[in-house]
């Protein structure tokens, strides 16, 4: 299992990297192992700011829809275009070309309340 | 994000859990049963059964052994198609009903002599049908309940035939929906050019223990090297079965639905002698039906899913029974009861897909033209 270190991750085995005040989303590879084969990203790219815990977007799976949800609050600014074609990327590369989205994050501080590479270690029981 | 669905409640492992675990199979809970629901990806397993061929266990599936003089008697009874067609080697496709119409479960029915017919039954069912049969034999037939004896395994894809002659001891030469008594890996067993997926195929039925289970496993797997053999999970099934536009009981069909809406007309001998729900059916039939299970295709990125309602001007008109993104034409397809007007083909209609309207329309199955 897939779990980098320089990552922060949340309760909805989502991924953030932050760069600057730019947080890059996907889900991990837990995630897309369990979810199986994705089929569709579904997302409003002109939805704007979001809240830390809101739904931004959904990703279907053959066998499941769940909703994504932003591990922070902030103004989406980019959707991962590659995935409209690919969104197998998701499964094949979930920390690279399978990302998902981009926000301009407006609370840095609640980046502490995410988990360390440690933690969903542990989390997911690995 | 992820719905938790990982509980293991199920008591029941076929003989090839151990084949499942050691392929690393992600498992679920299934008619409690422990099955592999996908070894690597449903799509490339769905895939590997349209390309060349695919294995699947599905031992889960229910036989029970109907014997005596009044064998057949009592199949008529209880199944809807007319089983006196039948002769040795052949096997129907049919249904059992309640008295108003609803369906018990879909089956399949083997005539393995005048006096002897397997009937193959949906894994969820095998306790519900068992008891619907003996509460409904009135012809004193001898019921055997064999689920839990027997292995199945599905071979499909269009090399199919070239593995299993590669294993068989016999010449197999079978028509659709034929069977033969044949050995493969030194096991007796029935093997029966039937399937779910709507390619040439073929299902193995025999009795042993996981030792027999492995021989009959890896000689499959050894002979289909060249083809790329691969074992293909519940999930695959269901597409590839949607593809095809199959019904799938608890899905498409359940004891509030009759045949007749449900498409199955073709099974139902209206003309045969009493039948278990006959009466309501040719009453239906008079009457004209009041929905229709239709098949749907979308252009849109979406994904059509059980219970999604229906709708035409945001009208509810219907609601989708099966649903999924077809791995061979990359659409969203869809099976659904619709009101009868509406079921007509090239309707536009939409799915209401959490809450958005998606445009669909009704077209003819099935969906992939074999």
């Amino acid at each position: 299992m897939n779990i980098p270190e320089d990552l922060k991750y949340t309760n909805d085995h989502e991924w953030i990297k932050v760069e600057g005040s730019t947080g890059i989303i996907g889900i991990t590879d837990f995630a897309q192992g369990e979810l199986g084969d994705i089929v569709f990203i579904d997302i409003d790219p002109d939805q704007g700011e979001v809240g830390s815990g809101d739904t931004f977007g959904t990703i279907e799976a053959v066998k499941t829809v769940s909703d994504l949800f932003a591990p922070v609050s902030g103004k989406l600014v980019e959707v991962n275009e590659k995935l409209q074609d690919e969104p197998q990327l998701v499964n094949s590369d979930p920390y690279g070309d399978g990302w998902i989205a981009k926000f301009e994050l407006t609370n840095l501080d609640e980046l502490k309340n995410l988990m360390d590479a440690g933690a969903y270690k542990d989390q997911i029981g690995q | 994000m992820l719905n938790e669905e990982k509980s293991r409640s199920a008591e029941k492992k076929t003989k090839f859990y151990n084949i499942h675990e050691r392929l690393g199979a992600k498992i679920v809970d299934f008619a409690g049963f422990q099955m592999p629901v996908q070894y690597s990806s449903i799509i490339a397993e769905h895939k590997r059964v349209r390309n060349t061929v695919g294995v699947f266990d599905v031992s889960h599936m229910g036989e029970v052994f109907v014997r005596g003089s009044k064998a057949l008697d009592f199949v008529n009874h209880i199944t809807v198609n007319d089983a006196s067609k039948l002769f040795d080697g052949r096997v129907q496709y049919s249904a059992m009903c309640y008295p108003d119409g609803g369906i018990v479960d879909d089956l399949l029915v083997y005539r393995i002599s005048d006096d002897e017919f397997m009937l193959v039954i949906n894994a969820s069912n095998i306790e519900k049908d068992f008891n619907w049969m003996k509460e409904n034999n009135k012809f004193d037939a001898e019921l055997i309940n064999e689920s839990d004896d027997y292995l199945l395994l599905a071979v499909q894809g269009p090399d199919s035939l070239k593995v299993i002659q590669k294993v068989c001891n016999k010449n197999v030469d079978l028509e659709y929906y034929h069977f033969m008594f044949a050995k493969i890996a030194g096991i007796d067993m029935i093997i029966s050019r039937t399937g779910y997926t709507g390619e040439l195929g073929y299902e193995l039925y025999f009795k042993g223990d996981e030792a027999d289970a492995e021989k009959v496993w890896n000689a499959l797997f050894d002979a289909g090297k060249e083809f790329e053999i691969e074992a293909v999970g519940l999930g695959a099934r269901d597409s590839l079965r949607l593809e095809m536009g199959f019904c799938l009981y608890g899905n498409d069909i359940d004891k509030t639905t009759n045949p007749l809406e449900a498409g199955l007309g073709w099974i139902t001998k209206l003309k045969k002698e009493d039948f278990i729900g006959k009466e309501t059916l040719v009453k239906v039939k008079e009457e004209g039906l009041s929905r229709k299970l239709v098949a749907m295709i979308s252009e849109e990125r979406s994904f059509p899913r059980h219970g999604y309602d229906i709708t035409i001007d945001g009208k509810k008109i219907g609601h989708i029974t099966s649903g999924t993104v077809s791995p061979i034409l990359e659409k969203p397809i869809a099976l659904g009861y619709v009101e009868k007007e509406y079921a007509v083909e090239d309707t536009r209609v939409n799915f209401n897909i959490r809450n958005k309207e998606v445009p669909a329309r009704i077209i003819k199955l099935p969906f992939i033209k074999k």
